[in-house]
C-alpha cells in the first residue's frame, strides 16, 4: 500500500508538472458546460425543471474520449522512455505500480468532476434541484470513470505507443458501454439480459437514478479489478 | 553473491543467451565484456529480474530470481543502458522518488541523498529537470538513484558510454570505491574500461563466455607467448633469414618498412624472455639494433582475436 501512494503520488503530480492536467480539466470543463447549458436534452435554458439530466446524459461520452487520454502515456511512456526498466527492479510488485497508476488517474478524474460542482451550485441557486439524483449522477460518473480508467490502463500497457494505447482504449471502453443499449431484442432475446448486465451504460443508469444498489458496485468494482489484473499480468509477463 | 547456471534465452529465433556459467562472489568488480548485440545487456536484465529466462536458473544474494523476484530487487541497484529517466521531474525529486520506493528510512533519506549528490557530482543540477541535462549527467543522476539504498549488488550496463573523457575518469574512480565494498557488475565494450575498474573479466560473444579471469591474466594465456618489438637496420632478406633459422623465434612478423629500418613484431618460443637472444643474434650477424620493446599483450588483442576468431568459423 505504502509503494502504491509512492506511485500515485508520483503520477499525479507528474500530471501537473506538464501541461497535460490543465489541458485536459479544462476542456473538459469547457465541453461539459457546453453539453450542459446548450445541447443539453434539451438545454438547461430550455428545461422545465432545475436537473442536471443534460450533463449525466453525455459524461459517459465524454469520459469515452476523456479517460482513456488520462491513461494512455502512463505505461506507454514507461515502455517508449526504458523508465520501466528502472521501475520494474526497484522494490516493488507489479501489482502495487498498476493500483498506483489508477489511483492517480483516478485522483485527476475526482479533481476535474470537483471543478464541474459549480454547476449544481448554480441550480440550487436558481431553484430548488432534487440532489437525490444528483449525487448518484456524480457517484456513477465516479464508477464508470474508474472502470474506463482501468481499461484504458490495461491498453496503455499493451503498446509503447500512447495513440495506439489510446484507441485501444477507446474501443474497449465503447464496446462495453455499448453492449447493453444494441437492438439485440429481435435476434438474440435470451441474450438481452446477460448482454445488458455486462454493460457499463446499464449500471451506470441505474445508479444514476439515485439508487445506490450493491449489485451495480459490484459489477464496477469487478471491471475495475478485472482490468488492473490483466493490466499486472501483461507487463509482468515481459517477453 | 551471484550465481548463474545454464543461462538460456532466446528471442525468436536468436539466441541471445547461450547457457551461460558463472559465479560471482562477494566484493568483486566484474566486467561484462563484449561486442554489440553479444548478450551482455541481456544477461544483466535477466539477472535483475527485468526478462524472464528460457531455463537455467540465476541466484542473487541467497534468492532465486524466478520465485523470489521481489527480494532479489530489494539487494540489487540497477542502471539499465542509456540511463532511462523521468524528464519531466527534477532531480532531487527523482532522488526521493527513488530513495523512497528503494525504501531508504525515511529518517536517513535527506542525509543519504545529500551524501549520493556530493558522490555523483549532482550539486549543480540538482533543481534542474532531467530532461533538460546533458547526457553525462543523466548518466550520473541514473548512477545515483541505482546506488541510493547502498545496495550489495550493483549492476551498470554500459556506465560510461556518452561521457565525455573527464567524467568517464570520474565515474571509473567511483565505481572503483564502490567495488571495494560491493559486487559490482558493470558491462562495456571499452576494454580499457575493464582493464581499469574490474578485477575480473568475462567475454561474452555470441551469448557464450569465451573467456573468464583476470584482466592481466587473460592478456597473458592468450598470446601464448611474449613478444617484442624490434626494429633493425640493414636489409631485410639477410634479417629474415636469420629469424627463421634462430631457434628461439616462434614467429615473426613485418610490421613495417623504410629506408632507414624495418621493424618486426618477434614472437619467442615458450614463455622466456628472449630480449637477450635477440641482440646476440644481432651482434653476431652484425645488424643494427635502433629499437627492441616488449609487447605487451594488451586485452584488446585477446578480445580480437576471441571474438574474431569465432566469427571466421
Amino acid at each position: 500500500m505504502r509503494n502504491c501512494l509512492i506511485i500515485a503520488t508520483k503520477e499525479f503530480k507528474s500530471y501537473f508538472r506538464t501541461p497535460i492536467a490543465y489541458v485536459f480539466m479544462t476542456v473538459f470543463l469547457v465541453v461539459m458546460g457546453w453539453f450542459f447549458f446548450w445541447v443539453g436534452n434539451p438545454p438547461f435554458f430550455q428545461r422545465d425543471h432545475v436537473d442536471m439530466g443534460g450533463f449525466f446524459f453525455y459524461i459517459p461520452y465524454v469520459f469515452l474520449f476523456f479517460v482513456p487520454a488520462i491513461s494512455m502515456r502512463m505505461w506507454s511512456e514507461e515502455k517508449k522512455l526504458g523508465t520501466i526498466e528502472i521501475l520494474l527492479t526497484m522494490p516493488i510488485r507489479e501489482g502495487e505500480v498498476v493500483v498506483g497508476k489508477f489511483l492517480a488517474g483516478f485522483g485527476l478524474l475526482f479533481v476535474s468532476l470537483l471543478f464541474s460542482l459549480p454547476i449544481p451550485l448554480i441550480l440550487n441557486f436558481v431553484g430548488e434541484p432534487d440532489f437525490g439524483p444528483i449525487w448518484g449522477g456524480y457517484i456513477s460518473c465516479l464508477f464508470l470513470g474508474g472502470a474506463y480508467l482501468a481499461i484504458g490502463l490495461f491498453a496503455s500497457g499493451l503498446n509503447d505507443n500512447q495513440i495506439v494505447a489510446f484507441i485501444i482504449g477507446l474501443i474497449l471502453c465503447f464496446i462495453l458501454f455499448l453492449i447493453g443499449m444494441l437492438p439485440y431484442q429481435g435476434i438474440l432475446p435470451g441474450l438481452v439480459s446477460f448482454l445488458e448486465y455486462l454493460s457499463l451504460s446499464y449500471h451506470f443508469e441505474s445508479i444514476k437514478r439515485g439508487l445506490l444498489d450493491s449489485r451495480d458496485v459490484v459489477y464496477y468494482l469487478s471491471v475495475i479489478i478485472f482490468f488492473l489484473y490483466l493490466n499486472t499480468r501483461t507487463v509482468t509477463k515481459r517477453r | 553473491m551471484i550465481e548463474v547456471e545454464n543461462l538460456t534465452k532466446s528471442f525468436g529465433p536468436n539466441r541471445a543467451v547461450d547457457a551461460i556459467s558463472f559465479k560471482i562472489s562477494s566484493g568483486e568488480v566484474v566486467g561484462f565484456l563484449g561486442p554489440n548485440g553479444a548478450g551482455k545487456s541481456t544477461t544483466m536484465r535477466m539477472i535483475t529480474t527485468y526478462l524472464a529466462k528460457d531455463s537455467g536458473s540465476i541466484s542473487v544474494a541467497g534468492y532465486d530470481v524466478a520465485e523470489n523476484p521481489y527480494e532479489v530487487r530489494q539487494n540489487i541497484g540497477y542502471l539499465p543502458e542509456s540511463a532511462p529517466l523521468y524528464l519531466d521531474m527534477d532531480v532531487l525529486e527523482y532522488l526521493k522518488f527513488s530513495a523512497a520506493i528503494r525504501k531508504v528510512p525515511g529518517a536517513l533519506r535527506k542525509a543519504r541523498i545529500k551524501e549520493i549528490v556530493l558522490a555523483c557530482g549532482l550539486g549543480e543540477v540538482v533543481s534542474r529537470k532531467v530532461g533538460f541535462l546533458s547526457k553525462g549527467y543523466r548518466q550520473r543522476v541514473g548512477l545515483a538513484q541505482s546506488m541510493i539504498h547502498d545496495p550489495e549488488i550493483l549492476i551498470l550496463d554500459e556506465p560510461t558510454t556518452g561521457l565525455d573523457p573527464n567524467q568517464i575518469v570520474e565515474i571509473r574512480d567511483l565505481i572503483k570505491s564502490i567495488g571495494t565494498e560491493k559486487t559490482v557488475i558493470l558491462s562495456t565494450h571499452i576494454l580499457p574500461e575493464v582493464q581499469s575498474t574490474c578485477n575480473r573479466v568475462l567475454i561474452i560473444d555470441k551469448g557464450r563466455i569465451v573467456a573468464d579471469g583476470k584482466p592481466e591474466q587473460l592478456a597473458n594465456t592468450i598470446s601464448g607467448g611474449v613478444s617484442y618489438e624490434v626494429a633493425f637496420k640493414g636489409g631485410t632478406e639477410e634479417i629474415e633469414k636469420a629469424l627463421t633459422e634462430a631457434p628461439f623465434v616462434k614467429s615473426f612478423e613485418m610490421k613495417s618498412e623504410d629506408a632507414e629500418q624495418a621493424r618486426y613484431s618477434i614472437l619467442g618460443e615458450g614463455k622466456e624472455e628472449i630480449a637477450e637472444q635477440i641482440f646476440h643474434l644481432a651482434v653476431e650477424k652484425k645488424f643494427i639494433l635502433t629499437e627492441l620493446r616488449r609487447e605487451i599483450a594488451s586485452l584488446e588483442s585477446v578480445f580480437s582475436s576471441l571474438t574474431i576468431g569465432e566469427a571466421e568459423e
